[in-house]
């Protein structure tokens, strides 16, 4: 069962979007983002959201897909929905029972909202569908360099975030030999109250700690074995080279927020 | 010439009682002198806590002896500065294989050490596709670890320490965590590696018949080395061999029991076809007389 | 009577997606009460997958599996009562330990089936003298001792259980010559003391030639050999397809053989050399 969850799903494919350098792909969905939060009406946000549709079509990703990724934050978005539609007043009173109160302001906000978050994952979906973990890592070590000059420990993170993304399936597979190991000594782990579940994690828990110290211990070793000291002098088997399509993608992504933007001003424009 | 040079070698791990009084650990060394020849094949055999391991970790400088001194390639391990030297001449490679595997592609983990040796990208990129060649792991470079074999990802660590051009591998206990076929491979490569290479090897092993196949045993047992030979020499000493808690092959210790009741085989048989050979030859010379 | 009896197991992997495969494909076997018993197969040839359906740990997609009597996936069967009467001892075992001390950590199982303090206390005992779990150790940490002997307090956890079926999945896997046979030894006595029905799955030929009377041969999710362990170990030519290697004691007799010197197929040294002695 814990085999089913996977971080930053990614699509191997050959589209315009997964040879992009993700660079551009990283710092086009930060304007994607700001897009989304720019947009100060309907046409706006329609336009916006037409855009992320252009990118799915463009990487050749299914629009079921990005449904998929939705399901697991659903009971959140329709939550903030609900709330906005029945707390937010303003304009005319639409419908009224008992205390129960809907205004027209209230159905403008929460469908903004409801668009505004779910073109948001949608979005942030398509970045890991495209992108393979390890080029994100690459892309945000290349962005923050020059953080580097205010001694934040860039190299470090990205380094951090490779070795993480190397362990969860490890770790994930060892989770599961070890409870099956504990259930095989009578251990009750997916029966009982929360109390007695939450207790019944201490013999999954410890051994999975023990062996996660031990596994790091000794990668350390490995690690210096092969001569790692850090960021210093290091060079990498592949660099970030952008080409003439990035340019044309991040000039794509910068009209259209423009547009966005600019549709905002136009105040007879809902 | 020697890669490797150990003479009059302590070491002892820092354990220290609650008076605050150094104590002597269970995995310490005492005087020992060894050396290794370029370009051979060295097995290391002994029984847990034999200090095989701690030994190990000294011929690169991961450890630095307490007492005596050990030289890679002329260099002393306690000169901090020839530090990063002496471990890209003495690559190491360890018993499980998914603790020492860095990155979550093939190709990038190989590429981990000619990154941090600063190597450009163009020839990182020979010595990886060179490297996992020889390793025999090409097909799997875009694979991500946990899709392999337990053989074939300690084929992929072996990659990793070869990309560095090392001159030496010590291989700690490379197939114990490992099945029947896992280890029929990477011994296969060591041998390769040896022999086609040049790469001179140090194989730690519990596994007799891995160090068989060496030029030469050396048998750890306390901290010291208690035999250093051949393998017919080695394995021979049934008795020595059996005291120190240490398998012998099957038909070496067949030999020694027919000899024990009166037969006169020789006592250096390693393999079925040698022995089946002897006692067949000592049945037919008695049954004529 | 038999301990277990599995009749046409099925187990799929991932049914549904694009990686299903069938890890078990109509296994039956039986294992009759008191029987030391190995099991041989490469990685994947589904040895793993069996041994965890016989105490319940998976559900078989088909088929039925039938401990001491009892059809374990019958309604009204309580499936941890499974888990007691076949102990199932992993490989790499001592991944598992937990507690503060030993004493505790092979107290799990028992505390586990309800059992009184006493009666724990008196189990944690029993099974720690079988493992030659030395009595300083039951007050220690686990993490505190060596890898060979925190394998047996591994083992004595599930000991204590008291299985009347016992399963070990590789128990001398990465211990060195002298742990392996202190291991195996103590699991040979604890069964002729005790009368439980072992199986043994190893990878080491030269293990399961030396303990077990009968071998099970597994390959592709299929029984493909199973009976006496001499005959099976005669029949080289199936073992190499399954690709196990003999022990290099059996190769040697085979070789004899074709230079008409027959001494059978000895499964260890001693047994080699007193044929030969004796011809």
């Amino acid at each position: 069962m814990l085999k089913d969850i996977t971080i930053g799903q990614f699509f191997p494919g050959d589209s315009v979007l997964h040879r992009q350098d993700p660079r551009f792909k990283l710092i086009e969905s930060i304007i994607f983002i700001a897009m989304l939060f720019a947009a100060q009406n309907f046409t706006a946000i329609f336009v916006a959201t037409l855009f992320a549709f252009f990118a799915y079509a463009v990487g050749k990703i299914k629009i079921s897909l990005a449904l998929k990724g939705l399901k697991p934050v659903l009971p959140l978005i329709i939550f903030s929905g609900v709330l906005n539609l029945f707390f937010i007043t303003g304009g005319e009173l639409l419908w009224q029972w008992q205390f129960i109160s809907i205004y027209e302001n209230g159905i403008e906000t929460a469908v903004f909202m409801v668009v505004r978050v779910v073109a948001l994952i949608a979005g942030m979906s398509l970045l890991t569908y495209t992108t393979s973990p390890i080029m994100l890592t690459d892309a945000i070590e290349n962005l923050l360099a020059p953080l580097k000059k205010v001694k934040f420990p860039v190299h470090e993170l990205a380094m951090m975030m490779t070795i993480a993304l190397r362990f969860i399936p490890t770790l994930i597979e060892e989770t599961d030999r070890i409870m099956s190991a504990q259930k095989a000594r009578g251990a009750q782990l997916d029966t009982g109250s929360l109390k007695v579940r939450v207790k019944a994690l201490v013999p999954v828990l410890v051994p999975l700690f023990v062996s996660a110290f031990k596994r790091a211990s000794d990668l350390a070793l490995a690690m210096e074995c092969r001569c790692y000291r850090g960021g210093e002098g290091r060079t990498r088997l592949r660099t970030l080279k952008s080409a003439a399509i990035d340019g044309v993608c991040l000039t794509v992504t910068l009209v259209v927020a423009a547009a966005v933007i600019a549709v905002g001003f136009v105040p007879w424009i809902i | 010439m020697k890669i490797i040079e150990a003479t009059n070698l302590s070491y002892a791990y820092g354990n220290y009682d609650e008076n605050g009084v150094q104590t002597e650990g269970s995995d310490v060394l005492h005087g020992i002198d060894f050396a290794v020849e370029k370009g051979s094949f060295v097995s290391i055999l002994g029984s847990n806590g034999s200090g095989k391991s701690t030994l190990a970790k000294l011929f690169n400088g991961i450890l630095v002896p307490t007492n005596g001194t050990v030289l890679v390639d002329g260099m002393d391990t306690k000169d901090e500065t020839k530090l990063f030297h002496i471990r890209r001449k003495v690559g190491m490679v360890f018993q499980n294989p998914d603790n020492q595997i860095v990155a979550a592609i093939v190709e990038e983990d190989v590429a981990f050490a000619p990154e941090n040796l600063g190597v450009p990208p163009d020839e990182i990129r020979v010595r990886i596709d060179n490297a996992m060649k020889t390793a025999g792991i090409y097909k799997y470079r875009k694979h991500a670890p946990h899709q392999l074999s337990g053989g074939q990802k300690q084929r992929v660590a072996i990659a990793g320490v070869i990309a560095m051009e090392p001159e030496c591998i010590v291989f700690d206990e490379p197939t114990a965590m490992l099945d029947p076929k896992g280890r029929e491979e990477v011994i296969t490569t060591v041998r390769r590696l040896n022999r086609e290479k040049g790469i001179t090897v140090i194989l730690i092993t519990h596994y007799m018949e891995e160090a068989a196949a060496s030029d030469r045993v050396a048998v750890m047992a306390n901290g010291r080395i208690v035999a250093d030979g051949t393998p017919s020499e080695i394995f021979s000493d049934v008795e020595q061999m059996r005291k120190l808690g240490l398998d012998v092959p099957q038909v070496t210790a067949l030999a020694y029991q027919l000899n024990q009741n009166g037969w006169d085989l020789a006592p250096d048989i390693l393999d079925e076809q040698s022995c089946a050979f002897a006692i067949a030859d000592y049945i037919e010379r008695h049954s004529k007389g | 009577m038999s301990a277990v009896t599995t009749t046409n197991l099925r187990y799929i992997y991932g049914a549904g997606t694009p990686f299903e495969a069938a890890a078990l494909d109509g296994t039956d076997f039986t294992a009759e009460e008191g029987a030391f018993i190995g099991i041989v197969g490469h990685t994947g040839s589904g040895k793993t997958t069996l041994v965890q359906h016989l105490n319940g740990l998976l559900k078989p997609t088909s088929g039925t599996v039938v401990l001491f009597g009892k059809d374990i996936w019958a309604k009204g069967y309580d499936i941890r009562a499974a888990r007691f009467e076949a102990g199932l001892v992993f490989q790499f075992s001592e991944y598992q330990l937990f507690e503060e001390t030993c004493y505790k950590d092979i107290a799990f199982g028992p505390k586990n089936m309800g059992l009184s303090d006493s009666e724990v206390d008196t189990r944690v005992k029993e099974a720690a003298a079988a493992m030659e779990v030395k009595d300083e150790w039951l007050t220690k940490s686990p993490f505190d001792l060596s890898g060979g002997e925190k394998r047996r307090v591994a083992l004595a956890g599930v000991l204590a259980m008291q299985p009347r079926l016992l399963i070990l999945d590789e128990p001398a896997a990465g211990l060195d010559p002298s742990g392996r046979e202190m291991v195996l030894n103590r699991i040979s006595k604890y069964r002729s003391d005790n009368n439980v029905t072992i199986l043994l799955v190893s990878h080491s030929m030269e293990d399961i030639a030396r303990f077990t009377d009968k071998v099970l041969v597994m390959s592709d999710g299929k029984v493909l050999l199973y009976g006496d362990t001499e005959d099976v170990f005669a029949e080289d030519g199936v073992l190499a397809e399954a690709g196990l290697a003999l022990p290099q004691i059996t190769r040697l007799a085979l070789l004899l053989k074709r230079r008409g010197i027959n001494i059978g197929a000895p499964r260890t040294v001693e047994e080699a050399a007193k044929r030969l002695l004796s011809l």
